[in-house]
């Protein structure tokens, strides 16, 4: 019975991961796809090629700039929401955490649309906020400089809503008297957060640590929508340099190399973490 | 204590309204007559509201077809999905063969591996079968479905082996097991999954970006994100594409909001 289902990983999933390993020591490019008698192996030229090509270090330091930057933002916010949800003060629970977790089933297309409006320099509902406090106008999405960051705030309004959800069963599960006892001893709310609250949620931590960097590290249709790579390409991830390469310049043997160097980052980063947190004592 | 109670639903209430707002304006905004959406300050609400930008959205831009591509195109990839992973989800809790545990193993550590890595080659497969441009390409994807097969085999493990096992005594062949005891068992699960993948494929982006080129084709998403590249000007008009996109999938999750919040947990928390 789960042999049609595994035939389509089979042909769809697992054969298409493995013959991009192949495909990146070749020169598939716009001929090959008209003639596959074009085709040549070319060893590791794409991977040459790529390293001296300054727009893949631009995606790769944009990339992990987003990661960097992008992980503790988006982990720090998902975990407050929770830990405001998870209040026993608060009252009419489940309407607050559905309207916090509603951005994330959006169609990310439709609300990047949406949220390049709400950047914009002049008309745009975050710059007339900012004006009251007397901030003036940031042209978030055409200045190399705020693009990211302005990338950053739709990502984590659109994702925070799903680490709420896995961080509310986490908190869930530590006894409220431990926080009560911690609480007679004077200790304030940020010392409780530290000494019990994180070392309770220790394996959470981790489970939307890993999940939000590979998040960050697949960022593609925010930047297609919002600001075409740029400006000065401040915002062309990896997986937008890849679509390029593959689909808009035909370079396919180039993109796989490019796909296959995006699997090894997210698995480096990965396994790094597991090895900080075990190290730390959170597994 | 009062003070506490109030200042905590106060806040969390301030933060849920911050977070729909972007919602809320679009909705406001795809109402408004053309032009209006251009000014300082940013008016929150249609001065005479009109229906003039979804009039024009379904005539001229002939919205209704890339409607019509994604309910298309959602509803079998859903199908086809619970066609695929529910035996194989079952049959990897229930029943026994060569290699089953070493294969799921391998199936779960495949969780980790985006989608994203083989799509270029996929691309080259899906071309030499004939299927670039067209409904079926767009759908390959939804068929491997392993996160849909460890959410089935992890729900179908609390069935008791006694209920089945007596089935097959009473010579219900595997077929019928699976149908009359086992489908009716799993509705809940049933359920969470079809949500999964409708709303998953409703919101995809990239891969129909690359196997839908003809723009009859074009899913909303697709459609939104060309027309977004090249109308920048023209915000209602935008806001109502975005509202006519993503207003389908917020209805369908709001009224089954209890059935993907669960499965969102089976699927992070025990994985």
């Amino acid at each position: 019975m789960a042999s049609p289902a595994l035939a389509a990983i089979l042909l769809f999933f697992v054969l298409p991961a493995i013959a991009s390993l192949f495909l990146s020591f070749t020169d598939f490019d716009i001929y090959a796809l008209a003639d596959i008698g074009n085709l040549r192996f070319v060893g590791f030229q794409n991977y040459e090629r790529l390293v001296e090509n300054p727009l893949f270090w631009k995606a790769m330091t944009n990339t992990l700039l987003f990661v960097a930057v992008g992980t503790p933002f988006i982990v720090a916010l998902s975990l407050f929401a929770a830990m405001l949800v998870n209040s026993r003060w608060l009252k009419w629970r489940p309407v607050w955490r559905v309207a916090l977790f509603a951005p994330y089933v959006t169609t990310l297309v439709a609300t990047a649309v949406v949220w390049r409006y709400l950047l914009h320099t002049r008309y745009g509902l975050l710059n007339y906020l900012l004006s009251f406090f007397g901030i003036p106008p940031i042209d978030w999405l055409g200045s190399p400089t705020a693009s990211l960051p302005a990338i950053l705030l739709f990502v984590g309004w659109k994702t925070f809503g799903y680490n709420m959800i896995i961080f509310l069963a986490a908190l869930q599960t530590v006894p409220r008297e431990l926080d009560e006892a911690a609480r007679i001893d004077g200790a304030n709310w940020f010392t409780r957060l530290r000494h019990v609250t994180l070392p309770a949620i220790g394996p959470t931590l981790l489970l939307v640590s890993v999940l939000t960097v590979a998040g960050m590290f697949q960022l593609f249709a925010e930047p297609y929508v919002m600001t075409q790579g740029g400006p000065a390409q401040s915002t062309v991830t990896i997986l937008y340099f890849m679509y390029e390469e593959g689909f808009k310049w035909w370079n396919l043997g180039s993109g796989a190399a490019v796909a296959f160097l995006l699997f090894l980052c997210i698995l480096g980063v990965t396994l790094v973490q597991l090895k900080l947190a075990k190290r730390s004592g959170a597994i | 204590m009062m003070l506490r109670r109030w200042s905590v639903t106060l806040l969390a209430a301030l933060v849920a309204l911050v977070t729909i707002a972007p919602l809320l304006w679009m909705l406001s905004v795809s109402f408004m007559a053309r032009g209006e959406a251009a000014q300082f300050p940013p008016p929150l609400w249609p001065a005479s509201p009109t229906l003039e930008n979804y009039h024009l959205l379904f005539g001229t831009f002939g919205v209704g077809r890339f409607l019509l591509n994604s309910i298309l195109i959602s509803t079998l990839a859903t199908a086809l999905a619970l066609l695929f992973t529910i035996p194989a989800g079952y049959a990897f809790a229930k029943l026994r063969f060569q290699g089953r545990d070493a294969i799921f193993r391998m199936l779960v550590a495949a969780l980790v591996v985006p989608g994203q890595i083989g799509m270029l080659p996929l691309f080259l497969e899906l071309k030499a079968m004939g299927l670039v441009n067209s409904y079926a390409g767009a759908l390959v994807p939804w068929l491997a479905g392993i996160f849909g097969i460890f959410l089935v085999r992890q729900y179908c493990l609390s069935i008791p082996d006694e209920m089945l096992e007596a089935a097959r005594i009473d010579g219900a062949s595997e077929g019928q097991i699976l149908r009359r005891i086992v489908l009716p068992i799993l509705t809940p699960i049933i359920v969470t999954l079809a949500l999964f993948v409708f709303l998953g494929s409703w919101n995809d982006f990239m891969w129909p970006l690359i196997i839908l080129a003809d723009q009859d084709l074009y899913t909303l998403p697709v459609a939104l994100a060309a027309n977004s590249r090249q109308n920048v000007q023209d915000y209602e008009i935008m806001m109502a594409g975005a509202v006519v996109t993503t207003l389908p999938v917020l209805i369908l999750f709001l009224a089954l909001q209890r059935y993907y919040l669960s499965g969102l947990l089976t699927g992070s928390v025990k994985g």
